[in-house]
């Protein structure tokens, strides 16, 4: 060997007779696939630790002491190694191993949802003996088992791979499934009493390498070779996970997580994976209503948007522009966002537009040094001032805890209330709402926190972690956090799908404009003409519920532009029906900024129109045209137009497989914060911490029958020691009382809650929180009282 | 016959040197008193007085082989742990479930003392932090008897916090497995030890001496192996290596089952005795049942190829076993005399096997099943020869190529020496095909015999013409 390695970690070796360039560490198995020498596997996953369990992957390797079978994703690549995949030898141990696991296997490929696609059915085609020795009875079980509300289990399928064990322990840190038993009758069970209840029990049955398990939502709809299928970004939150959209005659029927090395490794949560039922809903609105003064009637696009239009010049007419507001965009993609923004900003001429609902923080969070999700999983320490990232961004969880269970990062965690990562944490530091600012410099001057927050690359986590307080003590903690540790870079834990992106390409407040509070304010007190909700249901999504009913009565006319007759759009007079996911192509902006691509999967639902192609339709009847008639020309207008987004074309996105990530952008106005005083906090009250979960009664899940049963009911959350102080027990039902109404709610011991400190999940089933919350207050305080 | 109903036709008589079972035949071989009034502990107070790295060179010069199966030096296992990592730890495997084996039983239950003081000066010697003893589920005596050994040896002192008013400390938890043979390999021991499945781990680390219990330094040492140790260090490595042969100095118990006048626990001469001997000499035990032929026997415990009479003069010495077809394993001969039925033979060891898989990997959890399966088949009668070639490529997809058999004169084949390859991750696999293939090699017509004779069937061509 003449030449020597320029990277110490370079090493090279030959596969199947041709020189094969690798990295210290990797498998061979990786390497081999790298090269295009595909080696079969069966328990072998990238994102998993090799665990050696099918054997299939043996293959014959020269380490030097001459060829050995040995599995080729345990062993790691040494220079001057030889591997040869299809040595007599290694095509008798596959073909052996590919018998042997078809021994006990069903071969009921034609009713198995997995036919057609199926690791086993593919690689026995490829690497199999071609006949079974085998006239023995096979292994019988019950089947299929449910093993939770969404997975079914036939063990009978089973080959005892350890992915989805590996998965629920590994990876998503829910080892709720395990082997029983052992030799040849090991198989997979739950835990007595304790369902596979993980908010990422969907990817177990997408890495499942045979039929064994099946989610609710696809079970006997399809056959792989009917799937039609584009890659897309899910918009269910703001992480943006790669996913492919799939369907079959036109009708949407599976969501698959892509892997995205950036972004969500091939992941998803449930939540998103499911909710494609919310699309082929019953209850979607197919076509524009006007109301009549009595009920919504049916009407022609040219009649809504005329009416729109007339409504909007008499809005005008009547109170200026400033009257005018439109609140939402988040739900769509940047497309849709960017048109709105130009009708609101250009045509219609006013400067109230928002995106957020009141649970996020200042858009000018978005103007500091802003970290990438592999940033944020790679830093040394990741400070969370953030909502449960395992209940609002789950993708975002798997990674952050990645980072911790490997020890690559330290989390320092500061909350209200203990979260999905608390476990993982280096520090939780809990804090009753209102005194973050205090706790978070306390706790930098503790030597240990400092030593580590000065050992640099920070990463903080801000996003909104009780809604039933003003954003005031969170920004201020962050700034503390951001001055101890300069050069830190924030990730914002912003929860809406497109958030990021409508912010950015312009659903922003324009010169003098109003936020979503100060626009529902305004409404309130009877100064707004004409509210436009565009995909934003107020009543449903405002923390403070008082105020949301207040505006909406008080807004002389409501537009909305939606998916669902939701509260909110009931109150309205026009409602333009709106497109939904996988019903329109465009891009999306995820909260670290990275643009991809949304797909149209299938045609829009009745006479629904995308978003973008209404406000073009609304400008050119306020008489305006805005000039464009492909999405791709409104996408490389973005790139040509808004600030970050510099060469982000439509072509350029498409070329790029992770996406692009948009630069900053600039022109966001800080906003000026409620300054309210915090109080302290009567020693006879509770704090009231209001945070969101997986499931609750948003419109996506409420309308995905499979997800809609997980919701449970809103009760309120007490640390077990302050039961007895209340006087109540677990179970009890007692009178939440806070400054405005009084609600009625069953108790729960949590010891995730503080002390002092009540939390409720919004936007439940049940009483309502959000009539208990004042958002101009800086903290809302509760006080409990038996019934 | 056997003195002691608890120890099956141990045997004491005879000249020869005692290292581990000299309290056997004490009664009350297991008390702290007896223990002590026979020399107890002088092991570990001459280990204590030395340094522990004089203590380690004395170990590795009498180079005890590891008494598991696996033979390796014990001081040299010692010194693979990486300097300077802490906690190391010590863990005893005392989960002997190998076929036919039962010699460690005995020595944790007439003797718990002894193997406590070889934890000491094992843990004394490598620098450890902390010892496991893992003892089979299965040995309700054993754990009561080194149960109780722990609390007197604590209550004398001799565990806990420093021993003897020496600085060294080490504390000693007794842990009682759930009954599985894959835990006597020592990744699934640690698994198991650790609260997990025992199933074992992924090599590399060929050797929990780097990464072993909860990621520590680990030394497993055998219940034997760490006996031999109080013996050592009173009486030195020279007297110990002048025992036995240079490659394998000592003593070893061997286990003898089957049909034998006297089965039992013996402890022998390691390197120079000969099967023969310990099958039919006067002070072992005392040659076949009824004066019966030798058919075969298994020298190494039921994992090993079995032998047939030729190779009754090997000593027990592994380089001598290994190229004739075999191994010393565990040091369990399980003797089969000519009345044995062989296909049913290896199909009760097939099952013990394929039961007592932990179901990790694929060959040796559909292979042993299929095995099983096959096996009834052909022992029922209901065989055919498909079945006798489809037993053979199971074995190759269990251990690809030649698998270690003993030489045959009747049958015209050579030896095929150990090792042998295999696609699982433990023993356990091939240990379920290695009875099938030793008996279809060495006696294929007893399978023969046994396949279903297909009658002609009558067939009445209907419509033929008549």
């Amino acid at each position: 060997m003449t030449d020597i390695p320029v990277d110490p970690n370079e090493v090279r070796l030959t596969i199947n007779g041709h020189e094969v360039v690798s990295t210290k560490g990797e498998m061979v198995i990786a390497a081999a696939a790298r090269a295009g020498d595909y080696i079969p596997h069966f328990c072998y996953h990238p994102r998993m630790e090799p665990v050696g369990m099918c054997r299939m992957c043996m293959v014959d390797i020269d380490g030097g002491r001459g060829p050995m079978l040995q599995p080729a994703c345990m062993v790691p690549v040494a220079p001057g190694m030889k591997v040869d995949t299809e040595s007599p030898g290694a095509k008798r141990a596959q073909e052996g191993i590919i018998e042997l696991l078809l021994a006990n296997h069903p071969l009921d490929c034609p009713v198995c949802d997995k036919g057609g696609e199926c690791p086993l059915q593919d690689q026995t085609f490829s690497h199999g003996p071609g006949e079974s020795r085998y006239v023995e009875e096979k292994r019988h079980y019950e089947k299929p088992i449910a093993i939770s509300d969404l997975v079914f289990l036939d063990r009978e399928r089973c080959i005892l791979c350890d992915r989805c064990t590996r998965f629920a322990d590994e990876v998503a840190g829910d080892a709720l499934i395990h082997f029983n038993s052992r030799g040849n009758d090991t198989h997979i069970t739950t835990f007595p009493d304790e369902p596979f209840s993980s908010y990422f029990s969907g990817n177990t049955v997408q890495i499942c390498p045979v039929g064994a398990l099946t989610a609710t939502p696809y079970r006997f709809k399809a056959r792989p070779w009917d799937l039609a299928q584009q890659e897309s970004t899910c918009t269910t939150c703001s992480v943006g996970c790669r996913t492919v959209v799939q369907s079959s005659r036109d009708e949407l029927l599976r969501y698959m997580g892509v892997d995205s090395d950036p972004v969500n490794h091939g992941w998803l949560c449930d939540r998103g994976r499911f909710n494609f039922e919310s699309v082929k809903s019953p209850d979607r609105v197919l076509q524009p209503l006007i109301h009549d003064g009595t009920e919504f009637v049916p009407a022609t696009w040219s009649a809504a948007i005329t009416e729109v239009a007339v409504q909007l010049r008499a809005a005008r007419a009547a109170g200026g522009v400033n009257s005018i507001a439109v609140l939402g965009g988040a739900r769509g993609t940047n497309e849709d966002a960017y048109l709105w923004s130009r009708l609101a900003h250009e045509v219609i001429g006013t400067p109230n537009v928002y995106p957020q609902m009141g649970d996020g923080l200042p858009a000018d969070v978005l103007l500091l040094d802003r970290a990438t999700i592999d940033q944020a999983a790679t830093a040394s320490t990741i400070v969370l001032l953030a909502p449960d990232l395992k209940e609002e961004l789950p993708v975002l969880y798997l990674r952050l805890r990645a980072a911790a269970e490997k020890r690559r990062s330290r989390i320092i965690e500061f909350t209200p209330k203990h979260t999905g990562l608390s476990r993982y944490a280096w520090r939780t530091i809990g804090y009753e709402p209102g005194t973050q600012q205090s706790v978070v410099e306390k706790a930098l001057a503790d030597p240990e926190i400092a030593a580590q927050i000065a050992k640099g690359d920070v990463v903080v986590v801000a996003g909104r972690a009780n809604l039933a307080e003003t954003t005031v003590a969170t920004v201020a903690a962050l700034r503390s956090v951001l001055a101890a540790a300069p050069g830190s870079r924030v990730l914002p834990a912003f929860r809406r799908g497109n958030v990021v992106g409508a912010l950015q390409v312009g659903m922003r407040p324009g010169e003098g404009g109003l936020d979503t509070r100060s626009v529902l304010q305004a409404a309130a007190d009877g100064k707004i003409e004409c509210l436009v909700l565009l995909g934003a249901d107020p009543l449903a999504d405002f923390p403070d519920t008082d105020l949301a009913r207040r505006a909406l009565a008080g807004a002389r006319r409501i537009i909305a532009i939606d998916t669902f007759l939701t509260q909110s759009t009931q109150l309205a007079s026009v409602v333009l029906a709106a497109s939904a996911y996988a019903e329109k192509s465009g891009t999306t902006t995820n909260l670290e900024g990275r643009v991809t691509t949304v797909a149209q999967q299938v045609s829009p639902a009745g006479n629904t129109r995308p978003d973008w192609m209404i406000a073009a339709e609304l400008a050119m009847e306020l008489g305006s045209d805005l000039g464009y008639d492909t999405i791709d020309n409104v996408t490389d207008d973005i790139a040509w137009h808004v600030p970050g987004y510099e060469g982000i074309t439509a072509a350029a996105i498409a070329a790029a497989t992770d996406g692009i990530v948009a630069g900053a952008p600039t022109g966001i106005a800080p906003l000026a914060p409620i300054a309210n005083p915090i109080g302290e906090r009567n020693s006879y009250d509770f704090r009231l911490v209001v945070s969101r979960t997986m499931y609750d009664e948003a419109v996506g899940t409420a309308t995905s029958p499979s997800l809609a049963h997980l919701a449970t009911p809103s009760m309120v959350h007490l640390h077990p020691l302050d039961l007895g102080r209340v006087g109540t027990t677990e179970g009890a039902a007692v009178k939440v009382i806070g400054s405005r109404a009084t609600v009625v709610l069953h108790v729960v011991a949590d010891d995730s809650v503080l002390r002092g400190t009540v939390w409720v999940p919004f936007r439940h089933s049940g009483a309502n929180v959000g009539d208990l919350i004042d958002c101009t207050a800086a903290v809302n305080d509760v006080r409990i009282e038996n019934i | 016959m056997s003195r002691y109903t608890w120890a099956p036709g141990y045997c004491d008589d005879g000249d020869r040197p005692q290292i581990v079972t000299s309290r056997f035949k004490y009664d009350d071989g297991y008390s702290l008193e007896r223990y002590l009034a026979t020399g107890g502990y002088a092991g570990l107070k001459a280990a204590l007085g030395r340094t522990p790295t004089e203590v380690h060179d004395e170990v590795k010069a009498a180079t005890i082989l590891g008494r598991g199966g696996a033979g390796f030096p014990a001081g040299t296992k010692w010194g693979l742990t990486p300097q300077g990592v802490f906690p190391r730890y010590l863990v005893v495997n005392g989960d002997e479930s190998e076929p036919g084996t039962y010699k460690d039983r005995l020595l944790m239950e007439r003797d718990p003392h002894q193997l406590i003081e070889g934890c000491l000066i094992a843990s004394y010697a490598a620098g450890l932090s902390q010892c496991f003893l893992y003892i089979r589920g299965e040995m309700a005596l054993a754990q009561e008897r080194v149960a109780t050994a722990l609390n007197e040896a604590y209550a004398a002192g001799y565990i806990g916090k420093n021993i003897l008013g020496t600085n060294f400390s080490i504390d000693i938890v007794l842990h009682w497995g759930a009954g599985a043979y894959v835990v006597g390999e020592e990744t699934a021991l640690i698994e198991s030890l650790e609260g997990n499945r025992g199933m074992p781990r992924l090599k590399p680390p060929y050797f929990p001496a780097a990464i072993g219990l909860y990621g520590q330094p680990t030394i497993v040492n055998n219940v034997e192996t760490l006996s031999n140790l109080p013996w050592l260090l009173v009486n030195g490595a020279a007297a110990y290596t002048a025992i036995g042969t240079e490659t394998s100095p000592g003593t070893r118990m061997i286990a003898v089952s089957g049909h034998v006048k006297r089965p039992g626990v013996y402890e022998i001469i390691n390197g120079t005795t000969t099967f023969r001997e310990v099958i039919y000499g006067e002070q072992f035990c005392g040659g076949i049942r009824d004066d019966n032929e030798l058919k075969a026997f298994i020298p190494g415990g039921g994992s090993a190829p079995w032998f047939l009479p030729e190779q009754l003069d090997l000593p027990f010495e592994a380089k001598m076993v290994g190229p004739a077809g075999s191994m010393l394993g565990s040091g369990a001969i399980m003797v089969m005399d000519h009345t044995t039925d062989i296909p049913a033979m290896a199909l009760t060891l097939v099952r013990f096997y394929a039961h007592e898989s932990c179901g990790k990997c694929v060959p040796c959890r559909e292979g042993g099943t299929w095995l099983m399966r096959i096996m009834e088949r052909v022992v029922a009668g209901r065989g055919t020869q498909r079945d006798l070639d489809q037993l053979l490529e199971i074995g190759q997809t269990i251990t690809p190529g030649q698998y270690p058999h003993a030489a045959s004169e009747r049958l015209g084949i050579a030896a095929a020496p150990f090792p042998f390859k295999m696609t699982t991750i433990c023993f356990v696999g091939p240990s379920a095909y290695n009875a099938v293939d030793s008996a279809l090699t060495l006696f294929p017509d007893e399978f023969q015999a046994k396949l279903m004779k297909r009658t002609s069937i009558p067939v009445t061509a209907v419509g033929a013409g008549s």
